[in-house]
């Protein structure tokens, strides 16, 4: 094993503090839906909406982040190698086959990976910002020209994403077991650093 | 040696104490004004009492005309009219007076006068049920003069009964007679001396008894508001705005605002701060359509929500109100005697009474939708006497609360109209329990045709809550409404969050949840199982 040096610091900031935010969003969110009573619903309202009015905000940091720092193509969905990691994780992981596709600094996710995050980061997680903000101003909509909206439509997507989103996280978790260790992928994400396999080609400028 | 430590460390404390002083003094300057729990206060407390006893006071105790001695209400009342000059011509013109509206033609006006019906003493029978005269505002029904003192007498004194007595003991030719009649004399010129604005007692009198009792009809006006407690009535309470009924039922040439019958009573929604002449005061006029702290989510109700739907939790919250009256039961006799108890009463049936009662919402407009005898009714079900007007789509529509009145009432079954039984009197039915006299002679009086058969049919009439405002510590809390079985449950055209509203899509992501769950857990477990020993 050895190791190479995968997120920035300001990737790994971000990372946790969007949990952060999707976590407390999730978790208050549900109980305005009425699943639970938990924090009380006027206390879940003005945390959720203040926890979503501050993510809201700081994504903006995130995508001028992606945009200026060409981190945008990892993004890029490719179908290269897509099978192979589908097949791998129905079987291969079982038989302890090799991972098709290596992390490495210029390709930090599988082609699977690729795909969900460009779907969250640039699909669910904006539309959900966007409902969450039009719900919010709902008492604006008629200033703002948006009477045509009806608010149980669009508190109907704020749902269905949050459900979405509660799906993403329990994978996602659930896959960062998937490392060499239980905990190898989470610790990256603290440290920055992922091991590799000794045999995998590194270049100096991935260790930095 | 100690002595210098204590004076550094009283020194430290000093400058310690300075430091947070002005820290607080800076921070202070940043923070908003405090307005108490949420929102505004908009009147400082007493301040409208005290200025109304400021304002231009006339003794009437000082006229001339206002000392005779009075024989009759008549001529109290011309002796107003003597500088009131055109207050009669004023009144006789105003609802108070004529009791009617105008209905959906000419032929039907509309009014307790008219051929309006409600399910409690059901009609007037064209003002010939004298019983239900006693609150019109005159000496003698709509015959001879207004009765000036109901409203603005300040004493409470009984003025018709007075002068009965006052005339028996005048033609008593005995010492104790005239001693008697100088006494109830000297009382009528006391009462008459004293006048003022109407108080909350004076429109209560009526007002609070309507239904024929105590709290009987509208649930939020009941004798407790005479002096109301803050609890009860934050507007009203003397320690809290001590609102008499006129500062928001203003007033124009006698003509009182905030009848709700047809037409709502106030259209428009306006602050004083935009138009300060505005015809009725209602909540926003003081409070603004935005009257929690600013970004306070229960700003953004108010286009859906009226302030009293959260701000009366509940109704005839000390006194009793009348939830129930069946009709089909008056009549039985116990013992050959008539029985008048809480529950059931020969002439008037059965009862049933309510205290703290939660309230039933639906949209509203302001204005109630009431039958009248010419109106044909489906006996089928139950019969809406009245209903509010409105819906979700209205944008003057608000969700409102609502008194709902239920009971038995009769109708004609060949004709399918209700049916007005005459009451009061010598041939009316609380006297002679007959229906089919009762009821002829009240079809005669409203001119309208009878078939002889009758049959009782379950009606509801509506009365919408506004007074009783309790303060805000005791509004209604957001799960009172955001939650399954909330109060607005079933009152559609509006999306309540935390209600069942999309209840259904929660189901199914609850279910994917889950799916993704043991999906993940299942593909862990065969990882472990099946590589056992061969790292994870
Ligand atoms: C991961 C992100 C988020 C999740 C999981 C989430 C989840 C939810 C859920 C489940 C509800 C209840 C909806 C209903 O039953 O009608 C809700 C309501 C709401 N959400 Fe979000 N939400 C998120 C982000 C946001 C954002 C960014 C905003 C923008 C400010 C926002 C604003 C609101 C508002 C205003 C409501 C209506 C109830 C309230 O006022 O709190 N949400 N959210």
């Amino acid at each position: 094993m050895k190791k190479i040096y995968l997120y920035s610091r300001y990737e790994r900031f971000w990372h946790w503090l969007q949990m952060v935010f999707i976590f407390i969003l999730i978790v208050t969110g549900l109980e305005v839906n009425g699943l639970y009573s938990l924090l009380g619903f006027k206390r879940a309202v003005t945390i959720h909406t203040f926890t979503g009015l501050a993510w809201l905000v700081s994504f903006f940091f995130f995508v001028f982040w992606v945009l200026t720092t060409g981190e945008w193509r990892q993004y890029v969905p490719t179908s290269k190698k897509m099978l192979q990691v589908i097949r791998f994780y129905s079987f291969g992981i079982f038989k302890g086959e090799a991972h098709p596709v290596p992390k490495r600094k210029d390709a930090k996710h599988n082609p699977l990976q690729r795909l969900s995050y460009l779907i969250l980061a640039a699909a669910m997680l904006p539309v959900q910002m966007l409902t969450g903000f039009l719900y919010w101003r709902y008492n604006v909509w008629n200033a703002w020209k948006l009477d045509f909206l009806d608010l149980e439509t669009v508190a109907g997507i704020h749902i269905a994403l949050t459900f979405a989103i509660v799906c993403f996280v329990i994978i996602h978790m659930y896959m960062t077991s998937t490392g060499h260790t239980l905990t190898a992928h989470v610790k990256a994400m603290v440290t920055g650093w992922e091991d590799v396999e000794d045999d995998q080609e590194v270049f100096d400028w991935e260790k930095q | 040696m100690m002595k210098e430590f204590f004076m550094q460390s009283f020194v430290l404390k000093k400058h310690v104490a300075k430091t947070c002083c002005l820290m607080a003094l800076i921070m202070g300057c940043f923070l908003p004004p405090v307005h108490g729990e949420d929102g505004m206060k908009p009147v400082d407390k007493g301040g409208f009492a005290a200025m109304r006893s400021q304002q231009i006071k006339i003794n009437h105790s000082r006229y001339e005309i206002l000392k005779q001695d009075f024989t009759s209400g008549d001529e109290v009342t011309k002796a107003c009219l003597s500088c009131h000059t055109t207050a009669d011509e004023d009144f006789r013109k105003t609802i108070h007076w004529t009791w009617l509206t105008p209905g959906p033609d000419a032929e039907t006006p509309m009014g307790k006068a008219g051929y309006s019906i409600n399910n409690f003493c059901i009609s007037t029978n064209n003002m010939n049920d004298k019983s239900c005269s006693a609150c019109h505002a005159g000496w003698n029904g709509k015959e001879g003069e207004i009765n000036c003192l109901v409203c603005h007498g300040q004493k409470e004194f009984n003025m018709t009964e007075a002068f009965d007595d006052l005339n028996y003991f005048k033609a008593e030719s005995d010492d104790e007679s005239r001693d008697m009649a100088q006494e109830i004399q000297g009382n009528i010129k006391k009462t008459v001396e004293d006048i003022g604005i109407p108080q909350r007692k004076n429109c209560g009198s009526c007002h609070f008894y309507g239904g024929g009792g105590n709290g009987v009809k509208h649930g939020d006006l009941d004798n407790s508001l005479a002096t109301p407690s803050k609890d009860l009535d934050v507007h009203m309470a003397g320690d809290g705005g001590n609102f008499t009924c006129t500062r928001c039922h203003t007033t124009r040439m006698h003509e009182v605002a905030g009848r709700t019958y047809t037409s709502p009573a106030s259209t428009t929604r306006k602050s004083l701060i935009d138009d300060d002449l505005m015809p009725k005061i209602t909540c926003e006029s003081c409070h603004s359509s935005s009257p929690h702290k600013i970004l306070a989510k229960m700003n953004d109700h108010t286009d859906k929500v009226a302030c009293q739907t959260c701000h009366i939790p509940a109704f005839a919250r000390e006194k009793p109100t009348k939830v129930w009256w069946d009709w089909s039961k008056a009549g039985e006799l116990k013992d050959g005697k008539k029985v008048k108890t809480e529950d059931y009463m020969t002439i008037k049936g059965e009862m049933r009474w309510e205290t703290n009662v939660k309230p039933e919402y639906d949209w509203y407009n302001g204005a109630l939708r009431t039958l009248t005898l010419k109106d044909t009714i489906d006996p089928s079900g139950i019969v809406q006497v009245s209903k509010p007007v409105g819906d979700s789509h209205d944008p003057h529509s608000r969700i409102f609360p609502f008194k709902v009145f239920r009971g038995k009432q009769p109708y004609d079954p060949k004709s399918n109209r209700f049916l007005a039984p005459l009451l009061s009197g010598n041939q009316g039915y609380w006297e002679t329990l007959d229906w089919e006299s009762a009821l002829t002679l009240g079809m005669k009086d409203m001119n309208l045709p009878f078939s002889g058969t009758w049959d009782f049919v379950e009606t509801t009439s509506v009365f919408p809550i506004t007074h009783m405002v309790a303060p805000a510590a005791n509004a209604l809390s957001c799960k009172e409404c955001h939650s399954p079985m909330g109060r607005l449950a079933g009152i559609g055209g509006v999306y309540i969050p935390g209600s069942s509203d999309n209840a259904w899509i929660s189901r199914i992501g609850v279910f994917l949840a889950m799916c993704a769950l043991l999906g993940s857990l299942g593909h862990g477990v065969l990882r472990f199982l099946v590589r056992k020993g061969k790292g994870i």
